[in-house]
């Protein structure tokens, strides 16, 4: 439909940016959490067309990236067992574990498999009930609707050789986490619209509230990002703290309560750690205890992992805001998404990444 | 990963109790789960994530919002007749 590829608009996007340049008194610094936001604003140069006192951080919402080394060793260790189908959204086939990638297994004869979708993994346990099959769930509350669902199809078609090594990350503790910082530099948030389309709004508000800091509810597209920094900005000129909500054609206050509830049914609350951040309670989503049938983690004894990271990776500080990507010394030379040496070098939704495919031509100082 | 695509339903039905659909993507279709949105028919355009629909995509909401934006691109216009326009590096 047309209406769609307006809010890649160049006219209007140009008077977005007018308009952000009328508003702006003052430096301010805006975190867009989600890693598909970041492609956008690099992919289209987005933080080089604002005005000079605004800096878009660069936050952790990268899924692949922040899945801990010791999961990834975890899910290696698994997927090189033989009678195991592996399954995996492609971007985790490169990310690096403690010497490896579930790439390298694949060549060594391991049977990993991409799935575009989390039922495609339903099915090959459907097909090949002499193997098991473990699909790696990972990702945001937006992507546990559908992991959760396998769950539900596993049990209702009576599957026995179907489990899901989970790993799932939440992002208001991740945003509360950020906040507690000693080294806090964000002043506003752009909160990741997909998450909210299925989670609500009503989550941030206490972290509002708590921390005075303003959250806009953020799109995808150009027009959507710029939209969310635009109303993030004129809050904070304006000095309002607000839960605002810039992409209502995709995101209502109280989300998808049918996906709610299945993820409730399938999955519990838990501490979690982050690659290269480190833990945060009460920030991830496990199976709940009486799944233990279906949880990989129970299923396969993985013992002895011993997690070896880069010692030049410093995707801890680039997940976090602290450094942009063409600061680590590593960048473009040693690490490249052809030999990652990090996970945001690999996925599509990783920072380091986005700059290598965008920026790495222009020397650090001007990025930087 | 955590990208989701607006798609256009074009086919629905019904498996194991569940509802499905071809969605077309510009051109490239797929099949898509539509278990958590009940109210989504043929013709709709939903928001798609590693095979589910995740919300209808409200049109009325998505027109409202573009509008919002060509009015500031108005206001703009009127400014510009009275200031300099911003000399600003753009594109
Ligand atoms: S550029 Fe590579 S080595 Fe440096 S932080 Fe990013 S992923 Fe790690």
């Amino acid at each position: 439909m047309r209406y769609l590829d307006e809010f890649g608009d160049p006219d209007l996007a140009r008077a977005l940016l007018d308009d952000i340049r009328r508003t702006v008194t003052r430096p301010w610094a805006l975190m867009e959490v989600c890693g598909g936001q970041t492609h956008t604003i690099i992919r289209n140069g987005i933080d080089q067309l604002l005005p000079e006192q605004v800096t878009l951080i660069h936050g952790p919402g990268c899924p692949v990236c922040v899945t801990p080394l010791e999961t990834i060793d975890r899910a290696l260790e698994i997927a090189s067992r033989p009678g195991v189908i592996f399954c995996s959204f492609g971007d985790m086939l490169r990310v690096p574990g403690s010497g490896r990638d579930l790439f390298r297994v694949k060549s060594d004869g391991g049977d990993v498999r991409i799935v575009y979708s989390p039922l495609d993994a339903v099915r090959l346990a459907q097909e090949n009930p002499d193997k098991e099959v473990v699909f790696f769930g990972i990702g945001f509350e937006t992507t546990a609707p559908a992991n959760a669902m396998t769950v539900k199809m596993a049990q209702q078609l009576g599957l026995t050789n179907f489990s899901l090594l989970v790993s799932h990350v939440l992002v208001p503790p991740a945003i509360t986490a950020l906040m507690e910082s000693p080294v806090r530099r964000v002043q506003a948030f752009l909160a990741a619209g997909h998450v909210c389309t299925v989670m609500g709004m009503s989550e941030y508000a206490p972290l509002v509230e708590k921390y005075r800091v303003p959250i806009v509810v953020t799109g995808f597209e150009p027009l959507d990002v710029l939209q969310g920094i635009r109303q993030a900005l004129a809050q904070l000129e304006e000095g309002r703290a607000e839960l605002e909500n810039a992409y209502p054609r995709a995101v209502s206050p109280q989300g998808n309560p049918v996906a709610q509830q299945v993820v409730r049914e399938v999955f519990e609350t838990c501490d979690r750690a982050w690659r290269g951040i480190g833990v945060i309670p009460m920030s991830g989503w496990r199976l709940r205890e009486e799944l233990a049938a279906y949880d990989a983690e129970k299923r396969y004894d993985v013992t002895g992992i011993t997690t070896e990271e880069s010692g030049l990776c410093r995707s801890g500080e680039v997940l976090q805001g602290l450094i942009r990507p063409v600061e680590c010394a590593a960048f473009g030379k040693e690490c490249t998404p052809r030999s990652p040496l990090g996970a945001p070098m690999v996925s599509s939704e990783g920072a380091c990444a986005a700059y290598y495919q965008f920026r790495r031509l222009e020397p650090a100082a001007v990025t930087a | 990963m955590c990208l989701g695509v607006p798609g256009q339903v074009t086919e629905v039905w019904e498996a194991d109790g569940t509802r499905f659909a071809t969605a077309d993507f510009g051109g490239v279709t797929k099949e898509i789960c539509l278990a958590y949105v009940p109210d989504v028919v043929v013709g709709d355009y939903t928001i798609v994530h590693v095979g589910f629909a995740l919300t209808k995509l409200d049109e009325k909401s998505a027109l409202e919002t573009l509008e919002l934006f060509r009015s500031v691109g108005l206001l703009d216009d009127e400014l510009n007749v009275i200031q300099t326009p911003p000399t600003a590096a753009a594109g």
